[in-house]
C-alpha cells in the first residue's frame, strides 16, 4: 500500500493514531499485569512445593536417621516427577539424588537459586532449568531439593510472546485500519471538493455525492445540496431578470438614442429642446423601472429579513388610507377601510408600504369603475389563528383568471392596460415582498373587480 | 420624486437664484463630468463651489477652509466618503454634509447618516432635488426645533396648542395636514421636494407612481390660502413646494 502523505494529515488518521496509542498502552498494561502475576504465582507454588518436600525430608531424617533419609531420596530420585535431589557428604561426594554434583551457583550460599541441569526425558536428556533450595546440614552434609521449572519458564515465555504479538498486531491492524479509514474519508472529502471545484468553475447543476448511509458526511452533503439548490434558483432568477432587463431597458434606451441623434441632426432649435425634454422624462421613467427592479431584487434576495421589526399592519393600512384618501376623493371615488385591532406581524415596514402603494396605484391606473371612471378602493387588515390577512379590492374590470399567474411575472402587461403608464413590475414587487414575508398571494374576482388577498403567518 | 414633465432645469435655477442665500459648497466627487454639471448648476443658483476629486484632497480642503455645505460622494479614490465624514466630525467640524451615492438601499442611507452625514441622496438625482436638499441643510437660527411658535408671513403655527392662524383667523387642520404644514414652515424660504415630504412627513423611502403628495398639498392650500389673494404655499415648478418666510 503506497501511503499518500495527505492521508497522514487527515483528522481521521490523527484520531485513529491517538486511539491506537492509548489502546496499545492499555493492552500492554493488562498483559504485563497478567504476566507478572502469573510468574510470581508459579514461583510461589514452586517454592511451596519445594518447601514442603524439604520439611518432609527433615521429618524422615528425624525419625529414621541418615539411612532413612538417603533411602527416601534414592526412592524419590528414581521417579521422573520433575523434582531434583542431591545429598552430599562433607567432601562433596554424592550420596544420593538425581543430580551429579552440587551446581556451580549453589556453592557457598544457602537458600534459593536457579540453575541449568541435564534432565531425563522420554527421548533422552535435555537441558532444563531447575529451581532449588540449598541446605547445609550438621556433619558437613548438604541437601539440595528442587523442581524442574522449564514448564513454568516456557509458560512465562508464551505469555511474553503473546504480549508482544498482541501489541504488534494491534499496532499493525490499528495503523492499517486508520489508514484505510482515512483513505475512505479522504476519498469522500476529495469527491466533495472536486464537485465544489466544478461548481465554482460555473457548472451550477453539480451536486455533492450522497452515499445514502445518512452519516455525518451525507448530512453535510445534503445541506450543501440544499444550499446549492437555493443558489441555483436565485441564479436562474437572476438570469431571467438580466434578460428581461436587457430587453425592457434597451427598448427605451434605443428610443432615446434615436431621438437624440435625430435632434442633433436637426437645425430647428425648438425641436432640440423638445427632444431634450422628452428624453429627460424618459430617463426618469427608466430610473423608476430600474429602482423597481432593485426593490424586487432586494425583496427576493431575502436579505431584508434580518431587519424585520414588529409592524402594526392595521396602523400601516390606516396610514396608506390617509395617504391616498385625498387623491381618491378628488376623483370622486370611495375608500373603505376595515382594520381589526391588534393586527401585527414581523415585517419590513418600507417594503410592505411599497407593496400596498403599488396595489393602490394599480387600482388608480387599471382598476377604475369602467362605467364612471371612479376608483373604489377597499382595504382590509385582519388576523385569525396566527394568520394575518390583508386585501386590496376594487370595482374595476378585474383580471381574467387565465392571466392570474402571468401578471406577477416581470414586465408582463395585459393588453387592455398597455396604453396606461407603467412598467409591468408592480405586481412582481408585490409578489416578491409577499414571498419575503413567507406569505401567499391570491388574486380573486371581486364581482366585479379585482381582489388581491395576501396571507401571512404572524 | 423625479423631475416632472415640461419644466426645464434652467427655469428652476432662475426661480431659485432670486431668493436663495449664497453658500460656499465643497463638492468631493471623482467623476469630473458629474462634478462639473453639479458645480455649474449650483453656481447658476447663486452658490460658490470648490471641487476635490479624491478623498484625501477632499478631507484636507474640508478641514482647512470654511464651507457652508459639503457634498460627499461615497466611493472615492484614496479615501472612502464615509471615512472623510468621520474624520471631519472627529475634528469637531459641524458643517452640514449631503452624501451622494449610487448605493441607495435604506441600510446604506442609515450607515451614511450614522457616520455623521446630515442627508443622503441616491444617484442619479434630479438637480432640483439636490438643490432643495443642499439648501435645506442650512438651518436658519429662527427655526430651531425647540421653538413653540412657527411664523411665516401672516401664517402662525402654535406647536403646543396645535392651532394654526392665518392673519389672525384660525384655520382648522387634520393631523396629517398639520404635520405637512409644520414641515413646510420649519423649512420656510426653502424648496421642499415631494420626496422630502414623503420621507419626513410620511416616513416612506420610496416614490408612489401617482401624484398623492400633490393632492395633499392642494388640500392644505385649500385651507390656508382659500380666502386670500396671495397664496402662501407656492408650487416651485420642477422642484416642489415652498412657503416663503417673508412677503416677496
Amino acid at each position: 500500500m503506497r501511503i499518500n502523505l495527505k492521508v497522514l494529515k487527515t483528522s481521521t488518521f490523527r484520531l485513529a493514531a491517538i486511539y491506537l496509542t492509548v489502546f496499545a498502552i492499555s493492552i500492554g498494561a493488562v498483559l504485563s499485569y497478567v504476566y507478572w502475576n502469573t510468574v510470581v504465582l508459579l514461583q510461589d507454588q514452586t517454592n511451596d512445593t519445594i518447601g514442603a518436600e524439604v520439611q518432609g525430608l527433615a521429618e524422615q531424617y528425624r525419625q529414621r536417621g541418615l539411612s532413612g533419609l538417603l533411602e527416601v531420596i534414592k526412592e524419590r530420585s528414581k521417579e521422573n516427577t520433575g523434582s531434583v535431589y542431591l545429598f552430599t557428604n562433607f567432601v562433596g561426594r554424592r550420596m544420593a539424588g538425581n543430580l551429579d554434583s552440587l551446581p556451580v551457583g549453589a556453592v557457598g550460599n544457602e537458600g534459593w537459586f536457579e540453575f541449568p541441569y541435564s534432565a531425563r526425558t522420554q527421548t533422552g536428556r535435555e537441558k532444563h532449568i531447575a529451581r532449588a533450595y540449598h541446605l547445609e546440614l550438621a556433619g558437613g552434609f548438604t541437601l539440595v531439593v528442587g523442581r524442574d521449572v522449564e514448564e513454568r519458564r516456557k509458560f512465562a515465555g508464551l505469555i511474553r510472546t503473546a504480549l508482544f504479538w498482541a501489541l504488534g498486531l494491534a499496532a499493525v491492524f490499528g495503523v492499517s485500519g486508520s489508514l484505510l479509514m482515512s483513505r475512505n474519508f479522504l476519498a469522500r472529502i476529495d469527491s466533495i471538493s472536486a464537485t465544489s471545484r466544478t461548481i465554482m468553475a460555473g457548472d451550477l447543476t453539480g451536486r455533492m455525492p450522497v452515499t445514502g448511509t445518512g452519516d455525518e458526511l451525507d448530512r453535510l452533503s445534503l445541506s450543501l445540496n440544499d444550499m446549492l439548490d437555493q443558489i441555483e434558483r436565485l441564479m436562474s432568477g437572476m438570469k431571467e431578470i438580466s434578460s428581461n432587463v436587457a430587453h425592457d431597458l434597451r427598448t427605451p434606451l434605443t428610443r432615446m438614442r434615436s431621438r437624440v441623434e435625430a435632434a442633433l441632426r436637426s437645425n430647428v432649435p425648438g425641436e432640440q429642446r423638445a427632444a431634450l425634454e422628452t428624453t429627460l422624462v424618459e430617463t426618469d421613467q427608466l430610473l423608476v423601472t430600474f429602482n423597481a427592479l432593485l426593490s424586487i431584487a432586494k425583496a427576493e434576495s431575502g436579505q431584508a429579513r434580518a431587519g424585520f421589526t414588529d409592524v402594526d399592519i392595521g396602523e400601516l393600512i390606516e396610514e396608506m388610507a390617509d395617504l391616498y384618501e385625498p387623491l381618491i376623493e378628488d376623483q370622486e371615488g370611495s375608500l373603505n377601510v376595515h382594520v381589526e385591532p391588534g393586527t401585527k406581524m414581523k415585517a419590513d415596514r418600507q417594503l410592505l408600504a411599497q407593496m400596498l402603494t403599488n396595489l393602490i396605484d394599480n387600482v388608480m391606473k387599471y382598476g377604475l369603475d369602467p362605467k364612471t371612471g371612479q376608483p373604489h378602493v377597499e382595504l382590509f387588515a385582519g388576523h385569525s389563528a396566527g394568520q394575518v390577512t390583508i386585501y386590496v379590492a376594487d370595482k374595476g374590470v378585474g383580471i381574467d383568471e387565465k392571466d392570474h399567474q402571468r401578471v406577477t411575472e416581470r414586465f408582463v402587461r395585459l393588453e387592455k392596460s398597455r396604453s396606461a403608464p407603467g412598467n409591468g413590475l408592480g405586481l412582481s414587487l408585490v409578489k416578491g415582498v409577499i414571498e419575503l414575508h413567507n406569505g401567499t398571494l391570491n388574486l380573486q374576482d371581486n364581482n366585479p373587480g379585482l381582489k388581491v388577498v395576501m396571507r401571512f403567518n404572524k | 420624486m423625479l423631475n416632472p414633465l415640461n419644466t426645464s432645469q434652467e427655469q428652476v435655477h432662475n426661480q431659485y437664484a432670486k431668493q436663495a442665500l449664497s453658500m460656499r459648497i465643497l463638492i468631493i466627487e471623482d467623476d469630473l463630468e458629474a462634478a462639473g454639471w453639479l458645480s455649474k448648476g449650483l453656481s447658476e443658483s447663486g452658490h460658490v463651489t470648490d471641487h476635490a476629486s479624491d478623498g484625501e484632497t477632499g478631507l484636507a480642503l474640508a478641514t482647512s477652509e470654511p464651507f457652508d455645505v459639503l457634498i460627499v460622494d461615497r466611493m472615492l479614490p484614496k479615501m472612502d466618503g464615509l471615512e472623510i465624514i468621520r474624520n471631519v466630525r472627529k475634528q469637531g467640524i459641524k458643517t452640514p454634509i449631503l452624501i451622494l451615492s449610487a448605493l441607495s438601499e435604506v441600510d446604506e442611507k442609515v450607515e451614511g447618516l450614522r457616520a455623521g452625514g446630515d442627508d443622503y441622496l441616491a444617484k442619479p438625482y434630479a438637480f432640483s432635488e439636490l438643490l432643495a436638499r443642499v439648501e435645506g441643510l442650512v438651518r436658519r437660527p429662527d427655526t430651531e426645533p425647540q421653538q413653540t411658535v412657527l411664523l411665516a408671513q401672516d401664517l402662525e403655527m402654535d406647536l403646543l396648542s396645535r392651532k394654526v392662524k392665518r392673519a389672525g383667523q384660525e384655520v382648522l387642520l387634520q393631523p396629517r395636514e398639520f404635520k405637512l404644514l409644520e414641515y413646510l414652515m420649519r423649512n420656510a424660504g426653502k424648496v421642499v421636494t415631494r420626496t422630502m415630504l414623503l420621507e419626513n412627513v410620511w416616513n416612506y423611502h420610496f416614490d408612489p407612481q401617482t401624484n398623492v403628495i400633490d393632492v395633499h398639498i392642494s388640500r392644505l392650500r385649500g385651507k390656508i390660502d382659500k380666502d386670500f389673494d396671495t397664496p402662501i404655499l407656492e408650487t416651485i415648478r420642477g422642484a416642489g413646494y415652498m412657503i416663503r418666510a417673508h412677503k416677496p
